[in-house]
């Protein structure tokens, strides 16, 4: 337990955005592939702290939202605003820079490494030592090498995945590769952090597990998070406020009591004759 | 009968009756070997890092050497000439990763190899129209690499070794030791190992692609240069260096595309292999010249019984 309140000192005290305020905000944010039109138009805001989650059918543009905030996407419209500063577009690793880390739909790790390596390699964008020294494996980058590999032993407790540590990720099954992926981000120390699809393909209990670690990281660390979910009870259960949408079209946005009566979600969901 | 006694007898009694000349054969094809093995790592680093199987590797050595000839015969200094010869060649790195490689992002792999090919083309042709298509000399003396020979005696026989070998040998034994400790250790190596195994998960992470296709080529660049400077050496600076990248291919198949250690093993096996089988097996029995094919053929025995190569990775894939 006490390695778990440590955690809560790690990030926020960087970030001048208060609790509550706009932190990412996107503005009228268009998107096509050759003739489709993946998002249309679609404007909407995470605040710092809260769970935002963005729903909707398949093939409804939640993804490819999610491309456009970290910048694997460029929007032909539209802006993105975040920490308060307005862009067109973001490179993906400037995203990363700026705090905001992901998870995948389908999982995206490096199969051949370890556990400890995946999650490892979200600490390297904060490696600053020069390239001698970490070839020295001396001297300060020595040092810097271990501060790092506390902050990761932290969350590999903290994820419950200390079995793990030295499995090559591509032997895992599913739902600790989930875990193991989950864990590379916390350890980027984002102040966003997107999840796509966090609970797909999980048992009861491994969507148990991921729902507490998802709280956690939010209540004890402030990480602002915006999740992609299919599954309505997680959904309404852990978030704050919810976005709808619909064939790259927004049809509602609100708290989960307000967007469960949506007579447009509905439809969306069960189908209605378009 | 004969046969088989010339087969599997004669050439063992005669590696053991003069150990001297076996020991010049073995260090022969040591030597062939490194080289076999800097070219071999050129392709396994973009590879690795790229899934690109990089057909200009042969012609970058070629071009990376006529390069520091042709400073070289501007007037400018040996010393001088290779730092500017590494700066062309990360030059020529910003320009493939801007003009080729990010055009052609998420393209398939074969689109990519084909654009490699292109590469090759042009590399060739504006080769050709810079430095002129005739053969030349390499800087070796200049370059202030001994020339001389050093001259063994060992069981009462006779070694010799070339200076220019040993010096190769050493050189490169320096350049993969050092190449070695940069992947494993650095935080850019370590990017460049982890962009070969998934690019989303690496963009993810922070990791710049233009920023390390740019280092990995340039990285081969300098291995391209090294490699040129060595066979220049011993064959002189010419397009016909640019076959040499073919005997990568097996050294590849054997070790596999993704190991660098696989390639500096490969490489050196398959360097020693050929000249102990051209010497004790090719010459008496085939008549000889067996160096251009044995390669293959070993490289074809090896996949039939481990296809991933002797240390490709193999790949687990949970479905």
């Amino acid at each position: 337990m006490d390695a778990r309140l440590d955690l809560a000192g790690l990030t926020g005290a960087r970030d001048p955005i208060a609790h509550g305020d706009v932190l990412l905000d996107v503005r009228n944010v268009s998107l096509s592939f050759g003739g489709v039109k993946a998002i249309a138009d679609i404007s909407f805001d995470v605040r710092k702290g809260e769970i935002r989650a963005i729903i909707g059918p398949n093939g409804a543009g939640k993804t490819s939202m999610l491309n456009v905030i970290n910048g694997f996407y460029t929007a032909q419209h539209g802006s993105i605003v975040f920490r308060g500063r307005e862009r067109r577009a973001m490179k993906a690793h400037e995203a990363v820079g700026q705090g905001i880390a992901r998870t995948f739909q389908n999982v995206a790790l490096f199969k051949g490494m370890s556990t400890l390596d995946n999650i490892m390699a979200g600490r390297s964008v904060m490696m600053r030592r020069g390239l001698f020294w970490q070839m020295l494996r001396h001297g300060p980058a020595l040092a810097e090498e271990i501060e790092h590999r506390e902050k990761v032993e932290e969350i590999i407790d903290f994820l419950e995945i200390e079995h793990i540590r030295h499995t090559p990720v591509g032997k895992l099954p599913y739902g600790l590769q989930k875990r193991v992926e989950l864990g590379r981000s916390l350890a980027m120390e984002p102040v966003l952090l997107l999840l796509d699809e966090p609970m797909a393909g999980m048992n009861l209990e491994e969507k148990e597990d991921m729902s507490r670690f998802i709280v956690e990281v939010n209540r004890q660390r402030g990480t602002t998070i915006a999740l992609i979910e299919h599954d309505m009870g997680v959904v309404m259960d852990l978030s704050d406020r919810i976005v709808v949408l619909d064939y790259g079209k927004k049809i509602a946005d609100g708290p989960p009591e307000a967007v469960k009566t949506n007579k447009d979600l509905i439809d969306a969901y069960l189908g209605v004759a378009h | 009968m004969d046969l088989a006694y010339q087969i599997l007898v004669k050439p063992f009694s005669d590696m053991v009756s003069a150990p001297d000349f076996l020991m010049q054969v073995l260090w022969d094809g040591l030597v062939s070997g490194v080289l076999y093995a800097l070219i071999a790592l050129g392709f396994v680093l973009i590879f690795k890092s790229s899934r690109i199987f990089n057909f200009a590797q042969g012609i970058m050595v070629v071009f990376a050497a006529l390069t520091l000839v042709g400073f070289y015969q501007a007037g400018v200094p040996a010393w001088l000439a290779v730092l500017l010869t590494l700066a062309v060649m990360f030059v020529l790195a910003v320009a493939i990763e801007r003009v080729v490689l990010r055009p052609l992002v998420n393209q398939p792999d074969i689109i990519l190899f084909m654009a490699t090919i292109g590469i090759t083309y042009f590399l060739v042709g504006f080769g050709e129209f810079v430095f002129g298509g005739e053969n030349k000399v390499m800087i070796t003396e200049q370059l202030h690499i001994p020339t001389g020979t050093f001259e063994f005696k060992p069981f009462g026989g006779f070694v010799s070794i070339s200076q220019t070998d040993l010096t190769a040998v050493i050189g490169a034994g320096i350049l993969v030791t050092v190449l070695l400790v940069f992947l494993s250790r650095t935080k850019i190596g370590r990017a460049i190992r982890a962009l070969g195994d998934d690019h989303q998960a690496a963009l993810s992470v922070g990791i710049s692609l233009s920023m390390i296709w740019v280092i990995v080529w340039f990285i081969a660049g300098i291995i391209a240069l090294a490699t040129g400077i060595v066979w220049g050496a011993r064959a002189g600076v010419s397009f016909a260096l640019e076959v040499i990248a073919y005997k990568a291919l097996p050294v590849l198949m054997l070790g596999g595309l993704e190991s660098v250690l696989g390639a500096i093993v490969g490489g050196l096996a398959i360097g020693i292999f050929e000249k102990l089988f051209e010497i004790y097996w090719g010459q008496p029995l085939l008549g000889g010249n067996t160096e251009t094919w044995f390669a293959f053929v070993f490289a074809l025995i090896v996949l039939l019984f481990r296809p991933q190569g002797m240390f490709g990775e193999k790949i687990i894939e949970r479905v």
